[in-house]
């Protein structure tokens, strides 16, 4: 038998261009892209530092439609996302959002992401990592179904103090009342957006999903209304300031997910993570939870932390040091905070350090100085997470600024 | 003629231990039947402005440790990457292996979500078994009969390397050593096209179908190779794979070794359990109170050496070792580049290796002709022009296919490997290609076609199975060639073995080579320094 079709078109070959894509070119002037799942997301558009401080001082846009998001519906669909993640989701109403974490078998976390409850029986799953199989595993024998609405749901993250300002100049009524964690349905520019007040900088701050259709439409009725409220478009360097600052963790910078890992040490438990509150021992059974049990009564062998370190300049990929000489643990994310003023760090420490052992802890830095390299042990001490708080996040309503 | 060493055979395992030996200070020779060096790693040029890869065509068992420790890039190997494969099915469409991360996610997709996600499950599974396994292959394997200090601490280094992986990655290991390839990629994908592209390396160079237990082991076997740290990374050794042959061979002269091609053995001279030499097929004698054979086991051993000087078991361990032969190769020289039916112009995994095929169960059809004695009438075949990078091996805008070919029997059921069975062998190979692309045919220049039985002739593979004996369990580790032999040494004081037949198997990765070398040195009383920890 010939084969006589024609030609099957290639895939698409290199970064994909994403729903606002036209848009953020014309931002884009650093012509800086990174690779998100695959898509174009800019890294920088015109200058980190001020890109950052839009996000604390005036409001921001960001792409965040190549998260891989998950619709799981059905009658059995709170069963289904109750098993699938260790917070207990029957508490979850209607309208509200909870960030998660799941783990395999062996209470090792798989991934981190948020739920989205929109009704009884409907919830989206947002996260970074492909989740299509674990979650079909996951719903065997149960009345659901999992589909991947990635492609479907376009996602712009607006976030900053002015943002609920802009959003009301562009008339959505009651969007002061939208509580931290709440979604609501409203339209702009006569396009249907569902908004949750969510976000990754620990700021006062919103989620907007919609149609990609819709995306362009939206998005240039957000920046005319902006003009009037400092709105800036930012790339992922900025974000990774905020984050950092507002105390989240990032999947493949801070913990690798044990569906990833070669190396089966690898991975790390909740405990590990300082996730112990997002862990419902108390619920019926869940992925991971005989594991967990266990674990939740042994000392973690490892113990992700938050550091503060003298002087001014960030641990980037620092080994950390008890008494200046033994090697217990390693930075993963490090920030001079503009907003702190503070130097800051996410640091793994190996037990019992940053547990029973917290003092005399060293970070070993390396400074360049005009091509040469310095060497430099900087004291840290253990803190509390987040580095940034600051009422107007949850303030509801908010203020305009 | 009086030397240290003796070396038989100048295939790219008795090229690595000549090396090493020679290295260390021996006065070593190699004996070649063949009028040049390589073995089953050559290239040939058999028609004007043509070269091929004749045996071995592509690049990435290499160990990386020895291309360095030998120098080789310095005498002038080159080994490049390629990018991208394909299988194309007989509807029109085809599965294509992009190198691009992103791209493969996308055509995992066009064809299953679910097996987008279970590729990535499926190669962080293998990454995983070749982690393990890698540290290995440079390592003689311990026999665990033996009380001796180093085979219990490298008994132990294994068990604790296994115990290191963790609960559920031991029970994967066991499976992964023992399964079908077919049943194991049936855990990860549900697109037919997507399986039978993978379960191509399980069964390449095996008499076994991909339903045969231990074809996962052979699948793992292809993927522990790499390329600059790329693990599972193939590519062309620039020039053929006779490039690699050809920089050992300067790298053994550079260290002053000496090489006889055209010097066939006749037989080993032993005397009073001892080897003293080779007598060579013209008459001459070399004398070596050390004699390494490159050549499979049951050339080494029953062909060259008589049965008498041998102990009972040790013949019936090598007697009952299996080669079955099941592979062939056609190498075709191409007017020019050409096209194929479902795939775009240029596409970039036409630089990679094709496949025509639908689905696993057509593999196995292929394996079920293979039983009965005859080649597959839809053979699995791994197709690669390896011309559309290496500048070297045709005229510009001319080609070279390497075509190898699964199944085909040693022995034919109805017949002999005559000229016309080769020519009609040929056919079904090309006409199965043709299928798939109209101009392939009219392109053809010339061709050259090995069946097994002309592998064996010609480059000395026992039944012409490419891995000097099958890579199953039952023949591998200290059970590879014969339980108790399994470490370079034979019955015979002297005489040792460094091809394929010997841990850790066959692919052009040189490890054997070295791992023999490094014996042989060991009872000289040498120190020891390969120039990599192994």
């Amino acid at each position: 038998m010939a084969a006589t079709a024609n030609p099957v078109p290639l895939v698409h070959l290199g970064l994909e261009p994403g729903p606002f894509h036209e848009r953020l070119i014309a931002h884009n002037r650093q012509q800086a892209w990174m690779n998100w799942m695959g898509y174009a997301s800019p890294s920088v558009l015109d200058t980190v530092e001020f890109e950052y401080f839009a996000i604390r001082n005036q409001s921001t846009l960001f792409d965040i439609s190549p998260m891989c998001k998950y619709a799981i519906t059905g009658p059995d669909a709170e069963a289904v996302v109750n098993r699938l993640v260790t917070r207990d989701m029957r508490k979850l109403k209607p309208g509200r959002v909870a960030y998660c974490i799941w783990c395999d078998e062996d209470g090792q976390v798989v991934d981190d992401g948020t739920i989205f409850r929109y009704s009884d029986t409907e919830f989206r799953l947002c996260c970074q990592e492909p989740q299509l199989s674990w979650l079909e595993d996951i719903a065997w024998g149960f009345d659901v179904e999992i589909s991947d609405v990635t492609r479907e749901v376009a996602g712009l993250a607006l976030q900053g103090p002015t943002s609920c300002a802009l959003l009301k100049d562009l008339g959505l009524a009651g969007i002061e009342t939208l509580k931290p964690f709440g979604i609501a349905e409203f339209k702009i520019a006569g396009s249907e957006v569902s908004i949750s007040r969510t976000g990754f900088t620990g700021d006062l701050g919103y989620e907007l999903w919609m149609d990609p259709a819709d995306a362009l439409n939206v998005w240039d009725a957000l920046v005319a209304a902006g003009r009037l409220r400092g709105l800036r478009v930012i790339g992922y360097e900025a974000l990774e300031m905020a984050r950092i600052e507002a105390g989240f963790l990032l999947p493949k910078v801070d913990f690798l997910s044990a569906q990833t890992v070669l190396r089966a040490n690898r991975a790390s438990t909740p405990y590990e993570l300082g996730l112990d509150w997002l862990v419902a021992l108390d619920k019926p059974h869940f992925n991971g939870r005989r594991a967990l049990l266990d674990l939740s009564k042994k000392t973690p062998r490892r113990k992700l932390v938050a550091i503060e370190i003298e002087r001014d300049k960030p641990a980037h990929n620092a080994l950390v040091y008890h008494r200046k000489t033994r090697e217990v643990g390693m930075v993963t994310s490090a920030l001079w905070s503009p907003t702190c003023k503070r130097n800051i760090a996410y640091a793994w420490l190996d037990a019992p350090y940053g547990q029973s052992v917290t003092d005399n802890l060293w970070v070993e830095i390396y400074l360049q100085k005009e091509i040469r390299w310095q060497r430099r042990m900087a004291r840290c001490q253990l803190v509390d997470k987040p580095f940034f708080v600051h009422p107007r996040r949850a303030a509801t309503p908010p203020a305009d600024h | 003629m009086t030397y240290d060493a003796i070396i038989v055979g100048a295939g790219h395992n008795g090229l690595t231990a000549a090396c090493f030996m020679a290295r260390a200070g021996l006065k070593t020779v190699i004996v070649e039947k063949e009028d040049h060096v390589g073995g089953a790693a050559v290239s040939l040029s058999l028609t004007p402005g043509w070269t091929y890869s004749n045996c071995s065509y592509v690049c990435s068992l290499l160990r990386p440790e020895i291309i360095r420790a030998l120098e080789l890039p310095k005498h002038g190997l080159q080994v490049i990457p390629y990018e991208g494969g394909a299988v194309f099915d007989s509807k029109g469409d085809y599965f294509a292996y992009m190198s691009d991360h992103d791209a493969l996610r996308r055509e995992l997709i066009r064809h299953s979500p679910r097996d987008a996600d279970g590729y990535e499950r499926y190669a962080r599974a293998v990454m995983r078994q070749c982690k393990f396994i890698k540290p290995l292959l440079l390592r003689t394997a311990p026999d665990p009969a033996s009380l001796k200090p180093r085979d219990i601490s490298e008994l132990l280094y294994i068990l604790k390397r296994f115990h290191g992986l963790g609960a559920r990655e031991m029970a994967e290991t066991v499976r992964f050593w023992t399964m079908s390839i077919a049943e194991y990629l049936d855990q990860y994908f549900e697109t037919p096209m997507i399986k039978a592209y993978i379960a191509g390396s399980g069964i390449i160079g095996t008499g076994l179908g991909p339903y045969s237990p231990g074809t996962a082991y052979v699948l793992l076997h292809h993927y522990m190779g790499e390329v600059d740290g790329a693990i599972g990374a193939w590519g062309f050794a620039r020039g053929g794979m006779g490039s690699i042959t050809q920089a050992m061979a300067r790298s053994f002269q550079a260290a002053g070794g000496e090489i006889r091609t055209g010097a066939g053995l006749d037989r080993f001279i032993i005397k009073g359990g001892k080897v003293r030499g080779v007598a060579l097929a013209n008459g001459d004698e070399l004398m070596a109170d050390t004699v390494v054979s490159g050549m499979d086991v049951r050339r080494t051993f029953i062909d060259h050496t008589e049965e008498k000087e041998l102990p009972q078991d040790f013949v019936k361990g090598v007697k009952r070792y299996r080669f079955r032969g099941s592979s062939g190769k056609l190498n075709i020289a191409l007017d020019g580049m050409p096209t194929f039916t479902a795939a775009p112009k240029d596409a970039s995994f036409l630089r990679g290796d094709l496949h025509f095929l639908d689905d696993m169960e057509e593999i196995e059809r292929a394996y079920d002709d293979w039983k009965d004695g005859k080649w597959s009438a839809s053979p699995y075949v791994d197709f690669l022009i390896p011309t559309q990078i290496d500048p070297t091996m045709a005229p510009p805008g001319k080609h070279y296919a390497t075509i190898f070919v699964q199944y085909a029997p040693y022995e034919l059921a109805d017949g002999q490997w005559d000229d016309a069975n080769r020519e009609a062998f040929a056919e079904t190979v090309i006409s199965k290609i043709a299928r798939h692309s109209s101009d392939f045919r009219k392109l053809i220049v010339h061709k050259e076609v090995r069946t097994p039985k002309d592998i064996e002739d010609q480059v000395g593979l026992t039944e012409g199975n490419i891995f000097q004996g099958e890579l199953t369990f039952d023949q591998l580790l200290f059970n590879r060639p014969v339980p108790g032999y399994a470490q370079y040494r034979s019955p015979i004081k002297g005489l040792y073995m460094c091809g394929s037949s010997t841990h850790p198997g066959g692919g052009v990765m040189g490890a054997p080579g070295a791992n023999a070398a490094r014996e042989v040195l060991s009872d000289l009383g040498h120190r020891i320094d390969m120039g990599f920890s192994a």
